[in-house]
């Protein structure tokens, strides 16, 4: 049962250009019965905070690693920057990728490498003219940005939780990207940190202008920066609408993840 | 059994793909000149004192246990050029290997293998940075150049044991020792002997990163990666040498 866009979204209705990502009937398999995703569809308009919900194991990572082809799907299209970038080659498939912000369920940071160097890392791999002083300023800004500019001599195993994620993000946003998905941004915080980066969120969106992507679970994060909530089930959206309108929605099954 | 033979035939196309990568992206910039450098040091420099103790133990072992034999026959005077022969062709080579097997190989399996894990790989991947150039090619490259110079270092250290092997019974003057060993030593020893060393060296790193990089999902897998990246290092390394001393009897 999939819903209608019914009367919801006036965001999307006065945008008469592309929007930024387009998803066309994915479908993806896993081993030989593992359907994950079978027919999803979804848009994401330009400086719009998409968010999906949906149980665990729902196929939300999937769903997002598809967009900067980590995974392969099996069929259907994703277009991003009205580019289908399942035909891109690798280098071309690259230069899109600088423009993706994607920011790991788990943060992903460098096991071997200090702060510093995570963020540098990924800053010198595409600005190779860049001095080191350059390179410091850029690092030390993007630090700032989520707050944590004293962290940045420690190693990741030296970080909690909430420390990774924010680390994980800041090195996200040091290659300016127009588009972040954003793979659970604070699941496994407390309250007060959660509330924190779902702040950080909706202020990344302010200044840099982009258009994200947010898995979560976590319902305050989802009424702060949610524009638009998709819900996903069975592999295949199954309701859409803000906020508001999903809350009071007639399914039980949706309203229940608003308790 | 058909199947698992089809999944090790499977493994080994993998394993060639792999590796021909290497090759591809070798020469192809960018270079990460700074990474293949502190593999040196991690791959090369660390395992030396490993490398010395078990090349000293091997020389002064082989030394004992060669001369009774050598008396039997009333050629003790032998004793020096066999044992050098026997380490510079083949025991100091394989020894060392099997141990950069055991020590370097499962290291990046390990470690490559923890990082596919945790997705530090996929996000090296998604931030358009090459993780094979970087990971992969910076590692094989410190395996093929530091294992022959590790080989080389094993040698004399193994020569050094074997002298003190052979002051346990008698008495030698070390110049006289050195050049006992000169004169039964030719150049053709030491060229096969060195090439193999390069091979034994890009396969340590080469089935490190490859079980590493292809290690599956779950923390298991990073044990799994690190056990089998050293058995099916150490069984190439016997191959190889199996391999390398025929075409040496050919061509010699
Ligand atoms: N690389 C993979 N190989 C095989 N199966 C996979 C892979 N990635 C995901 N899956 C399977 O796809 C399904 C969906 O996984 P996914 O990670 O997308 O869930 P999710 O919706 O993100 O859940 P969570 O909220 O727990 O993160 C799971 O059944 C998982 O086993
Ligand atoms: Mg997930």
């Amino acid at each position: 049962m999939i819903k209608e866009k019914k009367n919801s979204d006036p965001k999307s209705k006065d945008k008469n250009q592309a929007p930024i990502i387009e998803i066309k009937n994915l479908h993806k398999t896993f081993g030989k019965d593992n359907k994950v995703l079978q027919g999803v569809n979804l848009t994401v308009n330009k400086g719009e905070d998409l968010v999906i919900l949906g149980r665990s194991g729902s196929g939300k990572s999937v769903t997002i690693k598809c967009i900067v082809g980590l995974i392969n799907p099996d069929k259907g299209e994703i277009k991003v920057f009205d580019e289908n970038i399942l035909n891109l080659s690798k280098s071309e498939l690259n230069k899109m990728r600088v423009k993706i912000g994607f920011l790991f369920q788990s943060a992903a940071l460098y096991d071997s490498m200090s702060v510093r160097e995570n963020l540098a890392f990924t800053l010198r791999a595409h600005k190779r003219d860049l001095t080191a002083d350059e390179v410091e300023n850029e690092v030390i800004e993007a630090l700032e940005n989520v707050g944590l500019s004293d962290a940045i001599d420690k190693m990741p195993a030296e970080l909690s939780g909430g420390m990774r994620k924010r680390i994980g993000l800041a090195r996200t946003l040091i290659l300016k990207p127009e588009i972040i998905l954003y793979d659970e941004p604070t699941t496994g915080l407390d309250t007060i940190t959660s509330r924190e980066i779902s702040e950080l969120i909706l202020d990344i969106k302010h200044k840099q202008k982009t258009s994200s992507i947010i898995i979560t679970h976590d319902m305050a994060c989802a009424k702060l920066t949610a524009d638009r909530i998709m819900v996903l089930k069975d592999g295949k959206i199954h309701a859409e609408g803000t906020y508001e309108e999903l809350e009071k929605d007639e399914d039980e099954w949706v309203r229940s993840f608003f308790e | 059994m058909i199947l698992s033979l089809k999944n090790t035939f499977a493994q080994i196309g993998n394993a060639t793909l792999f590796a021909s990568r290497f090759f591809k992206e070798l020469i192809v910039p960018p270079y990460e000149a700074k990474e293949f450098l502190k593999q040196c040091y991690i791959i090369g420099y660390k395992s030396f004192p490993l490398v010395a103790i078990t090349g000293f133990i091997m020389g002064l072992v082989l030394t004992i246990q060669s001369r009774p034999t050598l008396v039997t026959f009333g050629a003790e005077s032998w004793l020096p050029g066999m044992v050098a022969l026997s380490l510079i062709r083949e025991i100091a080579p394989v020894i060392t290997a099997l141990i950069c097997a055991g020590k370097i190989s499962s290291g990046i399996g390990a470690e490559l293998g923890s990082m596919k894990v945790t997705e530090q790989i996929d996000a090296m991947e998604v931030s358009a940075i090459n993780p094979y150039n970087y990971l992969v090619v910076t590692r094989i490259l410190a395996c093929t150049l530091m294992v022959p110079i590790l080989v080389i270092f094993a040698d004399a250290i193994g020569l050094v044991g074997g002298y003190a092997g052979i002051n346990i019974k008698g008495d030698v003057n070390f110049y006289r020792y050195l050049s006992q060993i000169i004169q039964s030593l030719e150049f053709s020893d030491l060229i096969p002997a060195t090439i193999k060393t390069f091979f034994f060296g890009f396969f340590i790193g080469m089935i490190g990163c490859f079980k590493g990089f292809n290690a599956a999902n779950g923390t298991e897998s990073v044990g799994r990666a690190a056990n089998s990246a050293v058995v099916t290092a150490s069984l190439s390394i016997f191959i190889i040498d199996m391999i390398a001393v025929q075409l040496t009897d050919l061509i010699y």
